[in-house]
């Protein structure tokens, strides 16, 4: 018997992550209506004669992925705590950075599907053009997901035992999500109202800091949460 | 002589205020299995998954730790520890790759095979009765073919059957060279299959004895005047 090294059970975990969320697509179809609902709810409370589409349609799109995201999250560790499935991951010999890394590998799938149906969703809705813009966007959008899904996974990890789960892991997630934010909806806004890619690098070097930080950080942290 | 399977040395766990093991130590070598009695909240779950490196011990140690003993140890617990949306095979087949076991297809089929569940292979966890998944969660416990095998009320959801077959497998792997710590409320399965038998209470052993010096008839009576001393 060889285990798998760090990168190879983190495939394994993931691969099995998403052969359940394609089998049930319960998370995906909770986020894609969630996120269809709240753009249409932000459209008919949107007053277009007070403020323009590109000003609106990234704090809209910003806000709905936080949020559709946090769905998958939550379900992200949930899966595993059902039937205490959790338990036959920790006592296999892999590194539980393994396991961190295969869940958020999987989260981040899961969040950029959703941006993947969203993002045309928000367009049209708002008649905002997107096609000339589409290779930035979706720059921002993985660099964005990145850093939520780290931080995400991590919180997920440690509030699926609680009794508030479902309260505490937003609590949690949300202030460390404000960075990812104001960076994804000042870049988009820039790109949307036709600035240069050049303006928005600094913005993107801050959501690749993040990104650096937190996958990192939170990987190193994962095992500790487990174990206590 | 063997070197020991399972050293535990004076292992001490809290939750908060409440002390779940207090200074609980033992030994147990290849081809021994020790069936540990106890009420509910004694600490028997506790102490299996401090072995199983589940939970970490505030004080004293437990060999072989890390992953050397996660690459030893097979856990069976009354939780099935399946993914109902994945199929029986899909789920043993997970766990040998997890373990890094060599054609982990083929041995998936083998495991359930050896729990009589291989024309189950293909129909998911969610669709199987209860004594089906748990038969499905030995066989994924089994896969990798563990040298130390936790058992937490392993018999609970099955049938008479399924009872008959993991006694059967446990014999086998405890043949094999296993070392197996069976915790079970069931007096007479645990006594079946022990070479040692203890009962845990308060965090503490009552007593430790060998299976050999028990009289099974009279048992349950000392038991509960262990537990409850008159």
């Amino acid at each position: 018997m060889r285990p798998p090294g760090l990168l190879d059970a983190a495939w394994l975990i993931a691969r099995k992550d998403l052969r359940i969320e394609f089998r049930s697509r319960s998370a995906f179809f909770s986020a894609a209506i969630f996120a269809v609902l709240a753009s249409t709810i932000f459209f008919f409370a949107w007053d277009p004669t007070a403020v323009a589409a590109a000003d609106l349609a990234p704090g809209v799109l910003w806000v709905i992925f936080t949020f559709a995201g946090m769905l998958g999250l939550h379900r992200s560790f949930g899966a595993e705590v059902a039937d205490r499935a959790i338990d036959g991951l920790l006592v296999a010999p892999i590194d539980r950075k393994a396991v961190f890394l295969g869940k958020a590998l999987a989260n981040l799938v899961f969040v950029l599907a959703v941006q993947a149906l969203a993002i045309p969703a928000v367009g049209i809705m708002y008649n905002v053009p997107l096609t000339h813009i589409a290779g930035p966007l979706a720059g921002i959008a993985v660099l964005a997901a990145i850093g939520l899904v780290a931080v995400g996974t991590l919180f997920s990890a440690m509030t699926v035992n609680t009794r508030f789960a479902e309260l505490l892991l937003p609590m949690l997630s949300l202030p460390f999500f404000v960075p990812v934010v104001i960076a994804a909806a000042q870049s988009t806004e820039k790109l949307l109202s036709g600035r240069p890619v050049s303006e928005v690098a600094g913005w993107l070097e801050v959501l690749a800091s993040f990104d650096l930080v937190f996958v990192y950080a939170c990987t190193l942290a994962f095992p500790a949460t487990l174990e206590h | 002589m063997a070197p020991p399977a399972v050293v535990v040395d004076n292992i001490t766990r809290r939750f908060g205020r409440r002390t779940a093991l207090a200074g609980v130590s033992f030994t147990l070598q290849p081809h021994e299995c020790l069936a540990i009695f106890g009420p509910n909240g004694a600490g028997k779950t506790t102490l299996l998954r401090i072995v199983a490196g589940l939970l970490v011990p505030n004080s004293g140690s437990v060999s072989p730790s890390g992953l050397a003993a996660r690459s030893a140890v097979g856990l069976i617990s009354h939780q099935t520890m399946l993914y109902p949306e994945l199929t029986a095979l899909e789920n043993v087949e997970f766990a040998a790759r997890l373990y890094g076991v060599a054609e982990p297809r083929a041995a998936a089929l083998a495991s359930l095979a050896s729990l009589g569940v291989q024309d189950r292979a293909d129909t998911f966890v969610r669709q199987l009765s209860r004594g089906l998944q748990q038969r499905v969660s030995i066989a994924r416990s089994f896969v990798h073919r563990p040298s130390i095998v936790l058992l937490d009320e392993p018999f609970t959801g099955l049938d008479a059957q399924g009872a008959r077959v993991l006694t059967e497998a446990l014999v086998h792997l405890r043949d094999a060279g296993a070392a197996l710590i069976l915790v079970t409320h069931n007096i007479d399965e645990g006594l079946a299959l022990a070479t040692w038998v203890a009962v845990l209470n308060e965090g503490r052993f009552a007593s430790y004895d060998a299976r050999s010096g028990i009289d099974p008839v009279t048992y349950a009576a000392r038991y509960r005047a262990l537990l409850c001393p008159p």
